[in-house]
């Protein structure tokens, strides 16, 4: 008797056979925004390097409707990244403490925590 | 007339067919019954050229697993009752060739499997009058849950990263890794990581999370996976910033 296996090829639309297929690209595709964002920032950089003449006409694109709607779209997804990122490190970074595991929900608080902190020091240091 | 239910089941016999194809079966709806005992029914009444493979019936020996409704499963764990009304299309495990039927081939694991040496290696070599290897609960709960793996290969089912690259290690075979590295008496962390720490190896998880919702032994490689990138990581700085070795 020969042996004949037979490979069943991946689909391109793997992706939407399950709802957490469609749920993990999703994911994926904020970090495409939070990438963006990233570059943005970058730019701004460079803006500034090259004078207040350069770094003028970057805020003022940024207060363009087009800049700040795409600041809130980046906003959105860089949230829903964070979130979904958060709900995650108990699983990336377990605690144990005197052979204790740390509950899930204290490492999670932990990084809101961390995040508001980080981010009312930030705000602090615009002179919001 | 008593209650039947329909099964659709893979087919695929090399010596006649060119591609698989849904076979459809009716047999008796039992409230206690599961996939495995409708499939048990069809071979010893009415098919009895269906190939698959089982054991224990008992979620213990992880032979059993196939793709249920689009779901990696464990056959003898999924009952008729929660199908009743329905069909239940019955599958191979997904990302495996299929050698008959339901019968995947899985040599490629098995490889994968040896290939992060999943067994103790010894810090240091102790002669047998020194006694036992000691380990307090404390160190045994950081890698209990990874020794509960059956290797039923659920996990590379459900994992879209192993159908996409067959040469990723996959969850369940990195997941024992991360078992031996985590043990206090093991000492083969740094033997491992030539493949655990590979781009084939944890590079190549991009955290989908399937392999651990699928895992009918609770355990989670998606974890272990997450783990061990971050450990490989620091051993990765460690290295750069002290050539000459830091362990």
């Amino acid at each position: 008797m020969s042996r004949r296996p037979y490979i069943r090829k991946v689909e391109r639309s793997w992706w939407l056979q399950h709802p957490r297929y469609v749920h993990y690209m999703i994911r994926e595709l904020t970090s495409l925004f939070v990438g963006l964002y990233c570059a943005l920032l970058a730019v701004g950089l460079l803006r500034l390097s090259q004078g207040s003449a350069a770094w003028d006409g970057f805020v003022a694109n940024l207060s363009s409707p087009l800049g700040i709607s795409f600041q809130l779209l980046c906003l959105v997804f860089a949230t829903y990244h964070s979130v979904t990122w958060f709900a995650l490190t108990p699983k990336a970074m377990p605690l144990q403490v005197k052979d204790e595991p740390v509950p899930g929900i204290v490492i999670v608080g932990a990084h809101y925590v961390a995040w508001a902190a980080v981010s009312a020091v930030v705000l602090i240091g615009a002179g919001m | 007339m008593s209650e039947v239910i329909m099964l659709e089941v893979l087919r695929y016999h090399p010596e006649t067919d060119s591609e698989p194809y849904f076979q459809p079966y009716t047999v008796p709806y039992q409230d206690d019954w599961v996939v495995l005992d409708a499939l048990n029914h069809i071979k010893e009444h009415l098919d009895a050229t269906l190939s698959y493979r089982w054991s224990c019936h008992m979620a213990v020996c992880g032979s059993c697993g196939m793709t249920i409704n689009g779901e990696p499963k464990l056959s003898c764990h999924t009952f008729l009752r929660d199908y009743r009304g329905g069909v239940i299309r019955v599958e191979p495990l997904d990302h495996f060739p299929i050698e008959r039927d339901l019968v995947i081939v899985m040599d490629s694991f098995m490889d994968k499997l040896g290939s992060v040496k999943p067994w103790l290696i010894p810090r240091e070599d102790k002669p047998l009058a020194a006694g036992e290897h000691l380990q307090s609960p404390g160190e045994l709960d950081t890698f209990h849950q990874y020794t509960q793996c059956i290797n039923c290969l659920l996990c590379y089912a459900a994992c879209p990263q192993v159908g996409l690259n067959e040469d990723f290690v996959g969850p369940a075979a990195l997941a024992l890794a991360h078992r031996y590295n985590l043990d206090s008496r093991d000492g083969g962390k740094d033997a491992r990581a030539e493949t655990v720490a590979s781009n084939e190896g944890i590079w190549e998880c991009t955290f989908v999370g399937a392999c651990s919702e699928v895992c009918p032994k609770q355990v989670d490689p998606a974890a272990a996976i997450q783990q061990t990138k971050i450990s490989a990581s620091v051993d990765w700085l460690k290295d750069l910033l002290t050539p000459r070795g830091h362990r």
